[in-house]
């Protein structure tokens, strides 16, 4: 296991590319953890914005300028990385599990568990995620637990999906074929034995869908249905500044949305990298 | 083949049945339409009246089977805010919303195709590598922010290009005058970003894999020339997978119109459906999501049957 990990350490840092994604993905983890250390002003609070202060183009008090109630565009942009981190990052776990799990008791025990479960997902991969997702926040409406649920919905389905996939490949093989021999219960079985086994291909796919669920927030978010301007993660701000940008004030929605490129292109780095490596058709 | 045919459309007809109850009852839930509907200064007697009018003070069960007795007549209910039928509200503003996706998937195979092979046959070469990395931006960027970026370099700083509304329109289409291609430029644009980078890289992927193959070892063996091994040999077998792809990804831009149509303003079904959406006019958000689900079925069926013609192995 060790040798193992070693090994896709050292292929990882062969490419540059995913290094420097990963250095800025990190950097940027330690901004969205501690915001208030990184910025100047809290976007929270209201008793920090003066109306005065509003629509001011970068300069050297606001950097990256202010929006119409004063709040510092680049303040606002640390903290609502934070926020996007943290839907994207739940989400992700939480689909992680739910998907991991279902998937896992469906391909292990087949059947009308498996019926009931694959159908509901076959349903569910018949239309395009975001249209899931916006119904569900419509009939909910906005929130930052509201999208993360909503999220959670939409991609448990990939992860079962795949789950499934490597259960039924898995457990006809001798060590889970042994297990069985020995008296292990069904539960002990998937979760003590093919659990470990396959938890690499989930990794890679949560990486690259850490950056899905992050995208898909910021469209619900730019639609008006998703994250709340009074807690606004960078989808929000950009859909916030975006109402002014025909009136000139580009940097209330530009410098949000490099930031959110930034963060999903270091992710994507990372992710294909995983893949490439993992990916046992491309090795020589 | 036939029994095939009916079986897919069977298990069609069920999941439209399973979508079109749970879309019920979520706009059911949602809430009450007669508050948007009615101006402010309407009497508690106008929302009795107007509610009644529209079958909402019944219970979800009689509403929904009233709703399937309509459906067994091909209807789909009235929508609540145009009064029109709501599947001629969404047939109505379907061609714009087609025409979009068509000419972004027309666009993204003819740019998406070329390059990906281009990035293949010397992964490490530095146009390669540049190409990799603006496809990874392709897949990074969220469709609006996209859309954004064209409006403001496009219409704000440069003022080329109008930033809304579909221009003049001949036969059902903008492409057939000047005023119309110039609406339909950065729409377009915007739609087949995200595309154009993943047609890229699944071609670069799977002419990577298919190059490793031992057919290919064996052709260069017999000294057969590195372009037709390459367009060819190579591309024919991986261009296979890139259909089912494609016939997908196209289910998937038709439902991406909805921010696209948002950003710029383009009348056709995303609009609708976000706008429907916030009005709780059920029968149109029903009826979008019946003919989308529809045209998925379709289009997944479509590719099937183009397998079972291109890839000899799967013919029955």
């Amino acid at each position: 296991m060790k040798f193992f990990k070693n090994e896709v350490v050292v292929e990882f840092l062969e490419d540059k590319l995913a290094v420097g994604g990963l250095i800025i993905f990190l950097i940027l983890c330690v901004f969205a953890l501690f915001p208030s250390l990184f910025s100047y002003q809290n976007p929270y609070d209201l008793t920090q914005l003066f109306l005065k202060n509003s629509f001011q183009p970068p300069n050297h008090n606001f950097w990256l300028g202010t929006d119409e109630q004063g709040r510092d565009i680049y303040s606002a942009m640390v903290y609502g990385l934070r926020i996007s981190l943290y839907v994207g990052l739940t989400s992700t776990i939480f689909s992680v599990i739910i998907g991991y799990t279902l998937g896992l008791i469906s391909g292990f025990y087949g059947g009308w568990v498996d019926t009931i479960i694959m159908r509901i997902a076959d349903i569910q991969l018949s239309f395009p995620a975001i249209l899931i997702a916006l119904i569900i926040m419509a009939l909910w409406g906005e929130g930052i637990g509201k999208v993360v649920i909503a999220i959670t919905i939409v991609n448990w389905v990939y992860y079962a999906r795949t789950a499934r996939g490597v259960v039924l490949s898995e457990k006809e093989k001798d060590y889970a074929q042994s297990a069985k021999a020995l008296g292990m219960s069904n539960f002990g079985i998937i979760f003590g034995e093919i659990l470990p086994n396959t938890t690499a291909p989930i990794i890679v796919i949560a990486t690259v869908r850490i950056a899905n669920a992050i995208i898909l927030e910021a469209t619900l978010s730019f639609l008006g249905l998703g994250v709340p301007i009074t807690q606004p993660s960078l989808g929000s701000l950009i859909a916030n500044g975006y109402q002014v940008l025909f009136s000139g004030y580009w940097w209330a929605s530009v410098f949000p949305g490099v930031l959110l490129m930034v963060l999903i292109i270091s992710i994507n780095l990372i992710g294909d990298r995983m893949r490439d490596i993992m990916n046992p058709r491309l090795k020589r | 083949m036939l029994k095939y045919i009916l079986n897919r459309l069977f298990h069609s007809v069920i999941v439209m049945f399973v979508i079109s109850f749970i879309v019920f009852f979520i706009m059911f839930k949602a809430g009450d339409p007669v508050q948007l509907l009615l101006p402010p200064d309407a009497t508690q007697q106008d929302v009795i009246e107007m509610r009644h009018a529209l079958g909402l003070d019944q219970s979800f069960i009689k509403q929904y089977e009233a709703f399937l007795k309509n459906v067994a007549k091909g209807n789909l209910g009235t929508s609540f805010v145009y009064g029109q039928p709501a599947l001629n509200v969404v047939f109505e503003r379907l061609p714009a919303t087609l025409e979009l996706s068509i000419l972004a998937m027309i666009f993204s195979i003819l740019f998406g195709v070329p390059l990906g092979i281009i990035a293949s046959i010397k992964p490490k070469a530095w146009y390669s590598k540049a190409i990799m990395f603006l496809s990874l931006s392709g897949i990074s960027v969220p469709v609006f922010w996209t859309g954004m970026v064209l409006v403001l370099v496009f219409s704000v700083i440069l003022g080329w290009l109008p930033s809304s509304g579909r221009g003049t329109v001949y036969l059902f289409t903008s492409a057939f005058t000047w005023d119309g291609i110039k609406h339909l430029i950065m729409p377009v644009l915007t739609l087949s970003f995200f595309q154009l980078a993943l047609i890229l890289r699944l071609t670069r992927t799977g002419m990577m894999e298919v190059m490793m193959q031992d057919y290919i070892k064996l052709a260069r063996a017999k000294g057969v020339p590195r372009r037709v091994i390459v367009y060819y040999h190579a591309l024919k077998n991986s261009l296979i997978p890139l259909i089912t792809v494609i016939g997908i990804q196209f289910g998937q831009l038709v439902a991406f119109t909805i921010v696209t149509e948002t950003i710029f303003a383009w009348p056709g079904t995303g609009k609708l459906i976000i706008d429907s959406i916030q009005n709780l006019d059920r029968p149109v958000v029903v009826a979008y999501l019946l003919v989308i689900s529809f045209i998925f079925v379709a289009i997944n069926f479509m590719v099937d049957v183009l397998y079972t013609f291109i890839d000899p192995r799967v013919r029955m």
